[in-house]
């Protein structure tokens, strides 16, 4: 009887990843979540192949004020126009797509790490420890968001490495909440105190036992979050405390043309605005889908 | 009931001082930083040293941090360092004029987000609830600055109706208020109406609304009176939590029509580090939204009788 | 159908409900589920009938499909319904409004669940009357009022401003009976409605049923999966099997000459109080139920069936059959071999055990204690510091178990049972005595202290099938990680043979080990949790409520199965539960356990006979036999079980007891009086009264072959 498709699951656990991907692959039930995962999975495909789908040099000034369509002057044509400076608004797009693509993704990835220890050890430890995790994040929390990234990048300055670490200072407190909730939870199971009576330790308890079990609620935060960081990158971006430009970032581009939206060339910013709004949406739509999925198993 | 209160009050408390000692850390904590951003980037090392004793910036900073906090107690939140006067007499405006920004914002958001998302949670899976929801993830994608250029195109540019900037300069003009408002609302309104859907479509699924459907009660009596009172208390504390976010999202939109609030304040001297500014600005922002969480956390437990008749 | 058992039939009145060929469906995304194929009933006015089947049969279904609410995926696919003459299905919306809560009304299972938490319970109770009979706001309050005290609770007025959180569940479950009796209906439907009940609350629900159906004159459909209970309340039961009737008939005829296999089969898994574990075992019923859209062809009880015959079993569907009996013309079965089946030899199980030889003391707990401390968060308490209030959640509790025996520990919810398996397992430590395991106290030992030989000689078998495995993971890779844990092997494939070895032990394809737990029945996944608590070769296992979760057919096999591999191995057995049937079935010795303290303690024969304690007395008649012939002395407690944090000053069974000798009970706690070297009673009545008390049941005397 010693198939071997029975032997792989007695040496090791079923890896997080392996479930994350059976988890999408459960979209299809759910039209409105495939829709947002092909939105998601367009922009990311523009972001790898960045170098080779974008028709101009994103910082080139070559034509300014453009209107989309607009041949350019050494062949090709400005499909989103130009701007003031006469740079391509589409291979900005693209560029900037892949810029806050990396920077959200990592971003939310540190604070996912940062959050999912802090919430595991205080859902399971409990007692003080949890008390002054739990204290912490009440204090980081009850800042207004963009007021604390405000506060922040203006004491440490704009730049890539440090919008990583605002997007871990202030969203990790909101994973570690959720994530504590689910371990509090879980730890009442009798699979829990089952592997205790074996003598497992916490930390396997906790990465084993535990987490695997917490993953729809975290994926569907994750894609959630995802969307979020984009759109604060965004918004420090438009405040100009965003990443140094002369390098494309939706942010930067639309408060550097928004002027012009009402002096008659609204394609500047609003094609940018666009952008970002429909990478959000694919985000909170993929987030929708796998919720509802989730739910229906 | 009374010890929960006061456990809360108490533990808002803490948070607030809490948060004003990392603000005061982060501001303060370096008195040649300080130095420096008062008297200029011209100032010699000498001038720096002396201007630190001569106002006290010599002692530890934990002594620094109570007196501090006295001083704001007692109404003193020093000078601005760009307009030189008293923060007093520019921040107080500034706040105001971001109440009523965030005041009518909230209200026009709560009435939408309630109205939608109990219409959309009453029949989950209906067509209701899919139009009403997916429409409401949209509107929650278009962030701030994009919906302000967004709209700025439409009412500004192509239809003419609506100005693009409020900066008031004229005086309080309630046309000026349209576009932020709508802006925020926008944004905003769809966790709302979302948390009140998932709200009331997961009491629609209790055991106790069938047993007031199947004791023969009208539909409407059902909703009104069973659904809704049990539907409302978890979104209560999001609409309350809303104000912080609401905050949030008046930074940037103040800072898109130039309204003067104190969120453009902010900014402006988070950037210059004009810093009694910012201390005055993070405080207040943290104070309301701590407040308004406590608020939201007090209004759980009292609508809730299992909380509330232990 | 004439039914002349049932009552008040005689006059040629309509039957209250009339069904027939009903078939309802539910609508998910793996297709059509049938839940219900081909259901007929008929109810008699006043007449009160039992719907009994194993879980996922149909039965809530039907209950609901006679309300026609069939939830947002669920359908009435064909047939007809009609109630009191008038065809359900011709009615509008708004006229079977008026129909439900009026002149049908229904019971759950879940009384606090089925109960507005923000609503008071007047306001619940109120709008009965109000919205159907349009009374005025008095009224409806004085019919209110007047109602609950007729559903016997002892303080109406408090009740009426109260949310449903403050009462307890029995006093719940009373306001939903009553707010269902408020308009007087026609016809009741009872789902299930002690099952989240203790015994002894439940016994006191059952007989206020029988009563309330006798004097209102309503007709009754009680849904359980408990045989015993319709005893109590039926007059005619129905047997459901996989979405249709199997067997009817009254319910005399039913319980003494039953004719269907399945029926059977139902018998011979419940441990009535002439079985025995050694003489005769159980007889499970092979297999499990078939999922609603996995029928077999032909008989649906096919696959699991002994009688099975291949060609005319599997053939066509089978079809309802009158058995003309002179007692019972309405006893009809739907088999094709009822008449040729061998009916006393389907009962009885020939094979019989060797008793287990009990051998040297292996667990001796010793005055163990076990205090929680419960924070108070009262301004007062903050401001003092002295905020902790003590829950003896386990008092003084002694008794020691040899090896391979059997120990049953027994008890309603909050008597400390768990607790009790916590500390022995090192979850939580005692607060005082010791718990020895061959002479080492581990009772102060927490299990992260723990050698792997102290962890592998106790191992436990948890009460919830779907809570006992971690979804996540393989089976097979949860057992073969206790074998890794415990340095029985290190090397892969010879870990991988021992689940395999474990797997067969405990009757599971090998093929089950490359599975997730949620591809698993209940059985299957209480299987395998026993499969991992015998893993490490334990010397002691505790079971908690191993079986409660489980179906009367699967939870038989289950302990047949516990116990063969007890006797296997010598295990000493711990068998935590509160199904005093079950418990007298299996166990060698029993403690008896009420809020946290031990009432009684003895061996099996002497803990089910005189001198009984109180409480155990009181237990024994409140569970219901399924056995006609078996002669019960009824007790209904008063009251519910007191919290444990508040325990009573005195004997902790003295605000419930209906042998309290007086004040004294209220004021000193019992002593513990020895009637035999094991057996001790802790009660104020002497010794010598006790045992004058009469048994609470008596069997007749039988012999083997039982039911005939
Ligand atoms: N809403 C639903 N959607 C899909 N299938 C359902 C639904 N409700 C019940 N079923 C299926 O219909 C069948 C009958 O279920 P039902 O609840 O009527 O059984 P039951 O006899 O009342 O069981 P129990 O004793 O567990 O209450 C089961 O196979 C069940 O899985
Ligand atoms: S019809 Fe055949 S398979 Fe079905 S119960 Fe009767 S004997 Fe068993
Ligand atoms: S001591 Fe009193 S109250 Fe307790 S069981 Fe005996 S008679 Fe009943
Ligand atoms: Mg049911």
């Amino acid at each position: 009887m010693a198939t071997s498709t029975t032997d792989a699951p007695l040496v090791r656990p079923d890896s997080t990843i392996v479930n994350a991907v059976k988890a999408v692959a459960l979209l299809r039930e759910s039209p409105v979540g495939l829709f947002g995962a092909l939105i998601v999975l367009f922009f990311v495909l523009l972001a790898i192949f960045a170098p080779l789908v974008s028709p101009f040099d994103p910082n080139a000034t070559i034509l300014p004020f453009a209107f989309p369509g607009t041949a350019a002057p050494d062949g090709g044509v400005f499909l989103f126009g130009t701007d003031h400076l006469g740079r391509d608004i589409l291979s900005r797009i693209i560029w900037g797509g892949q810029r806050v693509l990396f920077y959200a993704t990592v971003a939310t990835i540190s604070a996912y790490i940062v959050g999912i220890i802090m919430g595991l050890a205080a859902g399971y430890f409990r007692g003080y420890l949890d008390e002054i995790i739990s204290f912490f994040a009440n204090v980081i929390l009850s800042f207004p968001i963009m007021v604390l990234y405000v506060l922040i990048i203006a004491k440490v300055g704009a730049s890539g490495l440090n919008i990583i670490f605002a997007v871990v200072f202030a969203s990790s407190p909101g994973i570690m909440r959720i994530v504590r909730g689910v371990t509090m939870d879980i730890a009442t199971r009798d699979y829990i105190a089952a592997s205790q009576t074996r003598g497992e330790g916490p930390w396997y308890i906790m990465l084993v036992e535990i987490l695997p079990n917490a993953r729809s609620p975290l994926i569907v935060d994750f894609c959630l979050r995802m969307g979020y960081t984009t759109i604060t990158i965004g918004a420090l971006g438009f405040l100009g405390l965003g990443l140094p430009p002369p390098d494309p970032d939706w942010g930067g581009m639309i408060t550097e043309t928004r002027a012009f939206v009402t002096g008659g060339f609204p394609h500047m910013a609003i094609l940018p605005a666009c952008a970002v709004s429909l990478l959000v949406l694919g985000f909170n739509l993929l987030a929708d889908g796998l919720r509802e999925v989730s739910l229906k198993d | 009931m009374p010890q929960l209160i006061m456990r809360r009050i108490g533990m808002m408390i803490l948070i607030m001082l809490t948060v004003a000692l990392l603000l005061f850390l982060m501001n303060e904590g370096d008195p040649r930083l300080i130095a420096r951003s008062v008297l200029g980037p011209y100032a010699q090392d000498q001038q720096l040293d002396a201007w630190i004793v001569q106002h006290g910036y010599d002692r530890h900073i934990l002594v620094r941090y109570v007196e501090w906090i006295g001083r704001v107690m007692s109404g003193d939140l020093g000078d601005s360092i760009i307009y030189k006067r008293p923060v007093n007499e520019i921040f107080w405006d500034r706040l105001g004029n971001t109440g009523i920004l965030a005041g009518v914002t909230f209200v026009v958001m709560v009435i939408v987000a309630l109205t939608l998302g109990v219409l959309a949670g009453m029949k989950e899976g209906s067509t209701q609830d899919r139009v009403i929801s997916v429409f409401s993830i949209t509107t929650t994608s278009i962030p701030e600055y994009a919906s302000a250029v967004l709209l700025a195109w439409i009412f500004v540019f192509t239809l003419g109706w609506l100005p693009g900037t409020s900066s008031m300069t004229s005086g309080f003009n309630v046309v000026e208020l349209i576009l932020p408002v709508m802006v925020l609302t926008l944004y905003g309104f769809g966790y709302v109406a979302r948390m009140t859907r998932a709200s009331m479509a997961e009491v629609m699924t209790n055991p106790y609304i069938r047993t007031a459907m199947l004791k023969g009660l009208p539909y409407r009596h059902i909703i009104m009176k069973h659904a809704l009172r049990n539907a409302l208390i978890a979104p209560f504390t999001v609409i309350m939590l809303q104000i912080n976010w609401l905050l949030s999202g008046v930074v940037v939109t103040e800072f898109a029509f130039g309204y003067k609030g104190f969120g453009a304040l902010l900014l402006e001297a988070a950037l210059r580090r004009d810093i009694f500014v910012i201390e005055a600005c993070g405080t207040a922002a943290v104070f309301v939204a701590v407040f308004t969480q406590t608020i939201g956390d007090l209004g759980y437990t009292y609508l809730n009788p299992r909380i509330r008749f232990k | 159908m004439a039914d002349p058992n049932g009552k008040g039939n005689g006059s040629g009145e309509p039957p209250v409900l009339e069904i027939s060929g009903l078939r309802l469906s539910y609508y998910t995304r793996a297709g059509e589920v049938p839940a219900v194929m081909d259901f007929d009933l008929t109810i008699a006015k006043g007449e009160s009938v039992g719907l009994v089947g194993e879980s996922g049969c149909g039965k809530s279904t039907v209950a609901n499909g006679i309300m026609r609410y069939m939830g947002k995926n669920g359908g009435i696919v064909g047939g007809t319904i009609k109630f009191q003459g008038r065809d359900m299905a011709e009615l509008s919306e708004e006229e079977i409004r008026r129909v439900r809560g009026k002149d049908i009304a229904m019971i759950y299972q879940e009384p606090m669940a089925a109960l507005n938490p923000s609503l008071t319970i007047a306001a619940q109770l109120m709008e009965v009357p109000m919205i159907h009979e349009g009374v005025s706001e008095e009224e409806a309050f004085q019919r209110s009022f007047d109602m609950l005290a007729a559903v016997n609770i002892p303080d109406p007025k408090r009740l009426m401003d109260s949310y449903p959180h403050q009462v307890s569940g029995g006093q719940q479950q009373r306001v939903v009976i009553a707010m269902a009796l408020l308009s007087k209906p026609a016809l009741l439907l009872l789902d299930e409605p002690t099952t989240a009940l203790d015994v002894t609350v439940e016994a006191g629900i059952v007989e206020l049923i029988a009563e309330l159906s006798k004097e209102s004159g309503a007709s009754l459909l009680y849904i359980s999966h408990n045989l015993g209970l319709m005893l109590e309340v039926c007059d005619r039961i129905c047997v459901m099997y996989s979405g249709e009737v199997v067997e009817e008939g009254h319910i005399d005829s039913i319980f003494s000459w039953p004719k269907h296999p399945y029926t059977h089969g139902l018998f011979g898994c419940i441990p009535l109080p002439h079985a025995d574990k050694n003489a005769r075992p159980l007889a499970a019923i092979k297999g499990q139920l078939p999922l609603p859209h996995q029928r077999p062809k032909g008989c649906y009880f096919g696959p699991r069936c002994e009688s099975f015959q291949a060609g005319r079993c599997d053939a066509d569907h089978i079809p309802m059959e009158d058995v003309h009996t002179d007692d019972d013309p309405a006893h009809r079965v739907r088999c094709l071999r009822w008449n040729e089946i061998d009916h006393d030899a389907v009962v009885s199980n020939e094979t019989t055990r060797e008793p287990i030889e009990v051998g040297d003391t292996v667990l001796e707990v010793d005055n163990m204690r076990k205090y929680y401390d419960v924070k108070e968060s009262t301004l007062a308490t903050l401001i003092s510091r002295e905020a902790v209030r003590q829950v003896k959640a386990n008092e003084s509790i002694s008794f020691d178990a040899g090896e391979g025996e059997t120990v049953a520990i027994v008890g309603e919810s909050g008597c400390g049972k768990s607790t009790f398996a916590k500390v022995l397992m090192g979850l939580e430590t005692a607060t005082d005595g010791e718990v020895r395991l061959d002479g080492t106290d581990l009772g102060s030992i927490e299990v992260k202290k723990r050698t792997p030989e102290q962890l592998a000689s106790l191992q436990m078998v948890f009460q919830n099938p779907n809570d006992t495995l971690n979804p996540s993971h393989s089976v097979g890779y949860q057992i073969g990680r206790v074998i890794k844990r415990f340095g029985i092997e290190s090397d892969p494939a010879k870990i991988q043979d021992r689940v395999h070895k474990l797997l067969d032990t405990v009757k599971l394809p090998r093929a089950f080990a490359a599975r997730k737990p949620r591809q698993l029945s209940g059985g299957q996944k209480q299987r395998v949790g026993i499969a991992r608590a015998f893993a490490g070769n334990p010397k002691t296992v505790i079971a908690d409520e191993p079986i409660s979760a489980l179906d009367v057919s699967v939870a038989a096999a289950v302990t047949e199965l516990l116990m063969d591999i007890q006797r296997e191995h010598r295990t000493t057995l711990l068998f935590i539960s509160h199904d005093l049937s079950a418990v007298r079935y299996l166990s060698d010795r029993v403690v008896v356990m009420y809020l946290g303290q031990i009432m009684e303690r003895g061996t099996t024969e002497e803990v089910f006979a005189p001198p009984y304690h109180p409480y155990t007395e009181a237990l024994l008649s409140a569970v219901p036999i399924a056995d006609p012939e078996v002669e019960k002395r009824r007790i209904v407690l008063e009251g519910n079980l007191p919290s444990p944090l508040d325990p009573p000053k005195g004997c902790p069974f003295s605000t419930r007891c209906q042998r309290k000798v007086g004040s004294i009970c209220d004021d000193e706690p019992p002593p513990v009086r020895l009637d035999t070297e094991g057996h001790s009673i802790a009660c104020h009545i002497p010794l010598e009264e006790l045992r004058e008390v009469e048994p609470v049941i008596t069997i007749p005397d039988r012999d083997l072959e039982a039911t005939t």
